[in-house]
């Protein structure tokens, strides 16, 4: 029986695999290129803040910053846990 | 004025230092006067590629402080004229390797010289960084393989963003893109990524690619870039490189699958 399933599985290729890895990572290391070196700290020291009053993940939380032709805007973005 | 070509790619062992000599070679073969500077520190290589390690006597370090002349570093290429070498120091940390010494010997070497080609030590630390920051143009190259493809990205980021053209707001590097150690036959297969996928995710101009092929190992083993070896795939792909480097429109070759023969799969490839 699991050989079976085996053999009728289709097997992914590997290359596809591997561009669809490379897709994703590349993607997010494109969206951090353009970002001050001080973004992670900030993002990490904001979580701290957060969690002092509401337990969120580490995932919950999501920074980012969009530069116009004169200003910058810092958003952040928290996903808090429903209320129990 | 000379062109400044930086040849970098992040990840190490993707053939920086053989395409580096291959182009500067190709270049110099076609009657542009052309120096190949080693930007590895601590760990030369350029010579050995270019067969002249055994007339190494000063080097790029001892030019920037002072110990040599900028001639007296200079190795002349005994198989190709109009090609000098500048090689690496071995011994001297890298500190060494200062902004305004490189900036001096590129300013003085661009007098005389059409191309001059960047040998990028792999990485993404300061001698990287140096042998970059002054380019006109970069060669990143790539094996079709998720890590280096992924560190060529990081590479495009720093292009953009910490080069002298990107600093002073100038056009910004003209980025190529080299794939080397293609294997049609993985491709085929689909076990390695294909020539559009690198395209398609680097999304920058491709300027040549060159197969695996045996001719490689065996240049280097003899100390001769493997452009001199016309006869194979990999010296052909290099020549068509420095074509389109040259601004020539040149068809792509070594790409597609070649099916062996009942002969030749009963004989051997004969030679590759």
């Amino acid at each position: 029986m699991k050989l079976l399933e085996f053999l009728k599985r289709e097997r992914k290729k590997s290359a596809s695999v591997a561009k669809e890895r490379l897709q994703i990572i590349v993607a997010h290391q494109r969206g951090q290129r353009d970002q001050p070196d001080y973004m992670p700290m900030l993002e990490k020291e904001l979580l701290e803040v957060i969690r002092r009053y509401v337990q969120v993940d580490q995932d919950a939380i999501n920074i980012s910053l969009d530069r116009d032709n004169d200003c910058s805007v810092l958003e952040l973005n928290v996903t808090l846990p429903r209320d129990e | 004025m000379a062109k400044i070509i930086v040849v970098t790619s992040g990840k190490g062992g993707v053939g920086k230092t053989t395409s580096a000599a291959a182009i500067a070679t190709g270049l110099a073969l076609r009657g542009n006067k052309t120096v190949v500077i080693d930007f590895d520190v601590g760990l030369r290589n350029l010579d050995l590629i270019m067969g002249c390690e055994r007339r190494v006597v000063y080097d790029l370090i001892n030019v920037i402080q002072g110990e040599a002349g900028l001639n007296q570093a200079l190795i002349r290429d005994k198989r190709t004229e109009n090609l000098h070498i500048l090689p690496a120091s071995q011994t001297r940390d890298k500190e060494a390797l200062t902004p305004e010494g490189v900036e001096k010997v590129l300013e003085t070497l661009s007098q005389e010289y059409d191309f001059i080609v960047c040998d990028s030590p792999a990485g993404i630390e300061h001698g990287a960084q140096l042998a970059m920051y002054f380019a006109d143009e970069a060669i990143v190259v790539t094996n079709p393989e998720v890590s280096s493809v992924r560190d060529s990205d990081r590479i495009l980021g720093l292009l953009a963003s910490k080069t002298r053209r990107a600093e002073r707001s100038e056009p910004p590097v003209k980025e190529h893109l080299l794939i080397t150690r293609y294997d049609p036959n993985r491709v085929t297969s689909g076990d390695m990524l294909t020539l559009d996928d690198v395209r398609e995710i680097l999304a920058i101009n491709l300027v040549g690619l060159i197969p695996e092929s045996e001719a490689v190992l065996r240049a280097s083993n003899q100390g001769v870039p493997v452009v001199h070896d016309m006869d194979s795939d990999a010296g052909q792909a290099y020549a068509d490189t420095v074509s389109r480097l040259l601004g020539e429109d040149v068809p792509l070759r070594f790409h597609e699958y070649q099916k062996k023969g009942l002969l030749s799969r009963m004989f051997g490839g004969g030679r590759r």
